[in-house]
């Protein structure tokens, strides 16, 4: 069994400090055409995560009078869904398994030139710099990605015993955290990844049993008409995925759909 | 001023016979009565999705991009509920009286009652709404322990509980919008309270991609915004956690109570370097299988893996034997304070203290071999073993670790210290969660009501679905019954202009500043005044001086302040410095709230009050209240005291040997 995670530099255990050129997307608002701009930035600590490294940057920006960066973040430990980032052609930079806020510094080396865009794909417009709108996500939810049952008087929780490995995998597809990188990952911008893993999470377990068939076909209809692509299943998403959702979940959604599309009354 | 409006009648009866008492709204006139629900984590988007279900408009604001990324979403272990599902012992009045024990006898007994009452419901609904709890093999739902208890109380789902939760409420929510009962606005901000004769009446808010200041009428506005951790610049909290809307409401009327009550938690990855702007938890579910523990020697330079099992010192479970390594957060932090400030520190800054799972690897792998029939295997298989099983438990926070620091918890003990995590204070509510001003609500960490001065493990998540879930849909209903006649009020109203004037002038203060230090320079200065003399010890001499240094801060804020961009468009420099202006201000109110009670009780010590062991030292004669601060002008509050009654738990001083 390994527990090492796929990237040596990882276990770099001594300290060191690095100069930088960050390239970073700079754009005004949703009507800017925007463009890169080059930033040095001086004695970067290896212990710092990417994020504050980017806040030192800032720092400087502020105190000369520029603006500073504008960029998505919030709980800086890697669970929020908040922060974005397209890292040397990455979305959520070179780590695995992993989201930019929890990218840390030694993953980098002096003299380095990092290239920072915002996600890419129609369906997430810029709003200024690094942020991207992704309220389609939440549109597609709004479509079904829930089970129907008001707040009052749910039978006890344990009248209804769920086989552990479909609570499980329910769990492991419910772990989404909703960032987008599958999206900004994809040639197309397919969604697929994300929805697949409402569907799966919801499909899994007895309780999503009722809206099973509607519930898939009217979130598929929404994130067509969010814009984004189809899939053509290069697994770019899953190899991205912060959360590290299987492709397997597109595959449940392919026969949940093509089921209810056949059987479904309405 | 202060009338807590708790119902008469035993202990057990009370919420029962308020809920068959309370007054109602007919369907037809819930659909007239427009509620306000600011801040959408687990209180929020709970109480908002259950308010739209039942057939009030709600209109529901969050700073994030989606309400599905409220800080609530980090909670790790778990969720406390008195289900008994394990038969050892559990029962309502047990998390009853353990939450009461674990405040420091600092909380009201019929709200934690209540709470108690309902933690089995929240269960309930979430499985109903595909929560993916931990499962047995037989189909049944997990539990572990957490902190300050003896039984087995918490559900959980991996590590990721509160994420689990919150997406459950978010569907919950997303779906009420979806049927158009809830009108959702992300990415926006609420900057003051409109009162209306006397009355909360609505809100103004920032939208923050345009930057435009927006009026929003409704009949009733609830706060569900989160704790004010972030004062301390390092906490857990997500960066854009803040206390300005319920400060906004403090210093409009409402009374804010126990300001100084905040949590620090003992099991945090240690601060690296000045560089560092958050700190990360590792779940107290850790401190179920890991061993905290530091050398015997000070300054031992040796590596943890080099130092014998007999120069070890398992300082929680010498000092605590009873509860070991499971007492409540306030005892085991200041434990690992005590351990590190006499020298007995780890790490290359010596303030921290090693977690340790090799004891639990080698158990669970013992158990592993023993099932599969294997008594002879080798120490090295037995530990391969264990480790999977440890993966499975508690893998992501080991993942998350090992991200952070750069090292393998499951070959080297973690290095922790305990770091601001929530704070206990809040708003001043009464028992159907109504502040000092008529018509405004503050439910979940944003209020002061559950916890006392110090909350039990799991049941931050316990209390904010109880509010959401199933006491506002309630009380609400209690006092909107009487509002049934009042017709929705046009934002031209003057009140709102006045209110949006406000907003209006303090943003062209700030930017009109252009002084030359960044919002970020200020709050970190403000951190640091209040964790090294309102943190996890405060004496009369520290807490005198913070008072004064806060205030100057504030001086040097507010004429040196540097706010690049422009007012009508997205700057998160903005929104930054509206913040930081207001925790500078909460900040001294919370060093005048600790500099009052000369008493040490949970999370607040005050190193004058303390018994022979070093534990805290209440005084319950002088001290037994709750203190509920009024808002007069700069730098100057009134005191409000509520008596806190026992009927039911004879205080006691607090014991977990």
């Amino acid at each position: 069994m390994k527990f090492d995670l796929n990237n040596d530099k990882l276990y770099r255990m001594e300290h060191y400090n690095m100069n930088l050129t960050v390239k970073v997307w700079r754009q005004k608002n949703s009507k800017d055409k925007g463009g890169f701009v080059s930033y040095q930035v001086k004695d970067i600590s290896s212990e710092m995560s990417f994020l504050e490294m980017i806040d030192v940057l800032n720092e400087k920006l502020i105190v000369e009078g520029a603006e500073p960066i504008a960029f998505d973040h919030d709980c800086r430990e890697g669970i929020c869904g908040q922060c974005s980032l397209y890292i040397n052609g990455k979305p959520h930079g070179p780590w695995m398994a992993n989201t930019t806020c929890q990218l840390h510094m030694r993953a980098f080396k002096d003299g380095d030139t990092i290239v920072v865009e915002p996600w890419r794909a129609g369906a997430f417009p810029v709003i200024k710099d690094l942020m991207v709108d992704r309220s389609a996500f939440d549109r597609i939810i709004q479509a079904g990605g829930y089970i129907s049952v008001n707040t009052g008087n749910a039978v006890d929780g344990n009248s209804l015993p769920i086989n552990k490995d479909h609570a499980d995998a329910s769990f492991a597809a419910a772990m989404c955290i909703g960032c987008g990188a599958c999206v900004a990952a994809c040639k197309n911008s397919s969604a697929m990844l994300f929805l697949s893993a409402k569907v799966s999470h919801l499909a899994l377990l007895p309780q999503g049993e009722p809206e099973r068939k509607s519930r898939v076909l009217n979130m598929v209809a929404q994130m067509d008409k969010e814009g984004f692509g189809a899939c053509t299943n290069t697994g770019a998403c899953e190899a991205t995925c912060p959360k590290e959702i299987s492709i397997s979940n597109i595959a449940r959604l392919n026969k949940e759909y093509l089921f209810s599309s056949l059987t479904s009354d309405k | 001023m202060l009338d807590a409006k708790i119902p008469s009648g035993s202990l057990d009866d009370k919420w029962t016979a308020y809920k068959g008492h309370c007054k109602l709204v007919n369907p037809a006139n819930k659909r007239k009565l427009e509620v306000i629900v600011v801040g959408t984590g687990l209180a929020g988007a709970s109480a908002a999705a259950s308010l739209g279900e039942l057939g009030y408009k709600v209109k529901a604001f969050c700073y994030q991009d989606s309400p599905r990324r409220a800080h609530s979403i980090a909670a790790q272990g778990g969720i406390n509920a008195a289900k008994n599902y394990q038969n050892d012992g559990d029962s309502i009045f047990r998390l009853f009286y353990d939450t009461i024990k674990g405040g420091d006898y600092r909380a009201r007994e019929a709200n934690v009652h209540r709470l108690a009452e309902v933690s089995g419901n929240i269960i309930d609904q979430c499985v109903a709404q595909g929560v993916p709890f931990a499962r047995e093999y037989g189909g049944l739902l997990s539990n572990r322990s957490f902190g300050g208890t003896q039984v087995q109380r918490t559900f959980y789902a991996a590590g990721q509980t509160g994420q689990q939760l919150l997406i459950g409420a978010y569907q919950a929510l997303e779906r009420q919008v979806a049927l158009g009962n809830v009108k959702m606005y992300p990415r926006h901000e609420m900057l003051e309270v409109v009162k209306i004769d006397d009355k909360a009446r609505g809100i103004i808010a920032r939208n923050l991609v345009s930057g435009e200041l927006e009026r929003h009428f409704g009949h009733a506005v609830l706060l569900c915004t989160g704790g004010y951790g972030n004062v301390f610049y390092l906490s857990t909290n997500a960066m854009g956690c803040n206390v300005t809307a319920a400060w906004k409401a403090h210093k409009d009327g409402a009374a804010f109570a126990n300001p100084c009550f905040t949590q620090i938690h003992p099991t945090c990855i240690p601060v690296s370097g000045d560089h560092q702007s958050k700190l990360t938890l590792m779940s107290e579910s850790l401190r179920n299988d890991g061993r905290i523990w530091v050398p015997k020697k000070k300054k031992d330079e040796r590596k943890a893996i080099d130092i014998p099992e007999e120069e070890r010192d398992y300082y929680l479970e010498r000092r605590y034997p009873a509860f070991g390594n499971l007492v409540p957060r306030d005892v085991a932090s200041r434990a690992a304070k005590e351990r590190c400030d006499e020298g007995y520190g780890v790490g290359t800054s010596k303030q921290a203290v090693y977690l340790d799972f090799a004891d639990a690897i080698v158990r669970y792998g013992k158990i592993e071999a023993g099932k599969e029939g294997n008594d002879h295997m080798s120490m090295e298989d037995i530990i391969v073993l264990g480790k999977e099983v440890v993966k499975e438990k508690y893998g992501n926070l080991f993942d998350m670790y090992e991200k952070i620091t750069g090292e393998n918890p499951y070959e080297f003990p973690m290095r922790i210290y305990p770091a601001v995590h929530y704070t206990m204070g809040g708003l001043w509510v009464d028992y159907e969660l109504q502040t000092t001003v008529k018509g405004l609500y503050c439910l979940g960490e944003a209020n002061f009501s559950d916890h006392g001065a110090n909350r039990l493990g799991a049941s931050a998540l316990m209390q904010g679905l109880a509010d959401g879930y199933f006491v506002i849909p309630y009380t609400l209903g209690n006092n909107l019954a009487d509002d049934i006649y009042s017709k929705a009020i046009e934002t031209s109203h003057p009140a709102f202009e006045a209110a949006e004037k406000v907003a209006n002038d303090r943003i062209q203060k700030l930017m009109n500043i252009k002084g030359k230090q960044s919002v970020e320079s200020f709050h970190k200065r403000l951190g640091k005044i209040i964790w090294d003399k309102c943190g996890m010890a405060r004496n009369e001499k520290g807490l005198q001086e913070a008072i004064r240094e806060v205030q100057a801060l504030k001086k040097e804020f507010w004429s040196d302040v540097r706010i690049p961009g422009e007012v009508n468009e997205m700057n998160p420099e903005l929104d930054k410095a509206n913040r930081v202006a207001d925790f500078i201000e909460l900040g001294e109110l919370m060093c005048i709230d600790a500099l009052n009670r000369n008493e040490s009780c949970g999370g607040h010590f005050r190193e004058e009050y303390q018994t022979e062991e070093g534990e805290a030292l209440r005084d319950d004669a002088n001290y037994m209240y709750v203190a509920a601060w009024e808002y007069k002008a700069e730098h100057e509050w009134n005191l409000h005291k509520e008596p806190l009654i026992y009927d039911v738990v004879k205080p006691s001083q607090r014991s977990y040997k």
